[in-house]
């Protein structure tokens, strides 16, 4: 069987953080990701940065991927891209598999940095082809570079619904509106001037009703809502468009962390369950670590920083460091981390993950002991 | 309909890149070399991937993340192929399918 020291699982920027690190103080480490290229989300990321400057600001996402890329190779990271985990035996053994072959992977220490999924909203009519999510209209036109449609209705005006909005704009679509459920936007104001200087309408206390077409998305029905979020008979529109991207928020993919029986809490702020971890970002399990949007949806410079805590952890476990040294290190991190999360979208995410930390959490199998027996 | 963007204001002109020829249904369709089957095939305009299995309804592009198999189609007689995370070859055969589809075409 396969082995190595440390087995990264995701190669987004928390991921290639994770990895740069443990590298960088000598453990073996492997970073194994399932897309065909590695950087994860960065890959996407067409729109500068802002923030410090230590955080890529100024700096395009996909040049930051590039140059993370780099630096996990010269730091002698071993990358197995195309390669998907689907299993974790004994929180040691990893099973593997490329399309070709299944295998075992035996690691030391495992850092999950799997990410996050769209939220899917259903409605009558969200099956048809032209429905999809907004993270996925960005990675066909902005990778890809194909449009999905010309005529996009955007369902959800958070950062990730403006921003791709935005982009689709510049790919050369024409976006008839952006619906937000609630009485006003949870982007930052910054995304939506962007679009909103364009004249595209921010349609708040909107929603959709309806997808219409034969075989695609040929129009939608889309509804005013009260405070309680319910349809305002008498106030249906029909937009005409052929692709509606769904922007409604992310949830960490934590299936590694649950087939391990890490105990996870549900945190709305944080999209979800998360898994209870340390301030080493290190779960209730020994030795399996998660950084990221798995532990928590946030940002990419967050989690960046929680990928080299995780990272500089694992390989002070392994004893390549020691415990003054790595202190120092993430000392460093955390410093970033908390002025990250100043401000007031911060500051929820802050209060989110200290409850998380104070405890650092149990596996499943503890807590059935402790109720008497499995 | 062609769907591929051809000048980017931030990516820029589309490089002469290494183009690849697919057959979607027996029909030759461009792609370019490195990326993924769904791409090429709504490059081309093309939306539905497979039909569901009980009502045959038209399923395409989704997740784009290979999360949500909603693209599966039939590659080189294989089914359930998550044509968003997969590249495509030259002369790859690409079919719909219905339901879970059926091995060996």
């Amino acid at each position: 069987m396969l082995s190595t020291e440390v087995a990264v699982i995701g190669a987004g920027p928390a991921g290639l953080n994770a990895a740069i690190e443990a590298a960088k103080l000598g453990a073996e480490v492997m970073l194994i990701d399932e897309n065909l290229k590695l950087g994860g989300q960065l890959t996407k990321q067409i729109h500068k940065f802002f923030g410090s400057e230590h955080h890529g600001a100024g700096i395009r996402g996909i040049d930051i991927a590039v140059d993370l890329i780099g630096q996990a190779g010269q730091a002698g990271v071993k990358m197995q891209p195309n390669t998907a985990v689907w299993g974790l035996y004994d929180g040691k053994v990893l099973a593997l598999n490329d399309e070709k072959v299944t295998y075992r992977l035996s690691a030391e220490k495992i850092i999950l940095a799997t990410g996050a999924s769209e939220n899917a909203v259903a409605f009558p009519g969200w099956t048809l082809p032209g429905v999809m999510g907004a993270g996925a209209a960005q990675t066909i036109v902005n990778v890809y570079r194909v449009l999905p449609g010309r005529k996009i209705l955007i369902v959800g005006a958070g950062n990730v619904g403006l921003i791709v909005a935005y982009q689709l704009m510049q790919a050369g679509a024409d976006v008839v509106a952006v619906l937000e459920v609630l009485p006003s936007i949870g982007g930052y104001g910054v995304h939506a001037s962007k679009i909103a200087r364009y004249g595209v309408p921010i349609r708040t206390s909107h929603t959709i009703m309806e997808a219409k077409g034969t075989d695609a998305v040929e129009s939608a029905v889309i509804v005013q809502v009260d405070e309680r979020g319910n349809p305002i008979p008498g106030s249906e529109e029909s937009l005409e468009v052929d692709t509606i991207c769904i922007a409604a928020g992310l949830t960490p993919l934590t299936e590694l962390a649950w087939i391990a029986e890490c105990e996870h809490m549900y945190v709305a702020e944080l999209g979800g369950y998360v898994p209870f971890h340390s301030y080493d970002m290190e779960t209730g399990v020994s030795g399996l670590y998660v950084c990221g949007d798995a532990s928590g949806i946030e940002e990419a410079t967050t989690a960046m920083e929680e990928g080299k805590i995780a990272g500089i952890s694992a390989a002070e476990a392994l004893g390549y460091i020691d415990g003054n040294g790595a202190a120092r290190l993430k000392d460093e991190c955390w410093e970033r981390l908390e002025t990250l999360r100043t401000g007031p979208f911060g500051l929820h995410t802050a209060e989110a993950k200290q409850i998380l930390m104070m405890r650092k959490g149990r596996t499943v199998r503890q807590n059935l002991s402790n109720l008497g027996g499995l | 309909m062609v769907m591929r963007i051809r000048f980017h204001p931030i990516l820029g002109e589309l490089a002469d890149g290494q183009e690849v020829t697919i057959y979607f249904e027996g029909q030759p369709v461009k792609a370019r070399s490195g990326e993924c089957i769904a791409a090429a095939l709504m490059a081309n305009g093309l939306k539905t991937f497979r039909r569901t299995a009980k009502r045959g309804e038209e399923r395409g592009y989704f997740c784009g993340i290979g999360q949500c198999t909603d693209c599966v189609m039939i590659v080189n007689g294989v089914p359930n192929v998550r044509t968003c995370v997969t590249a495509v070859q030259e002369g790859m055969r690409v079919e719909r399918q219905r339901g879970l589809g059926r091995w060996g075409s």
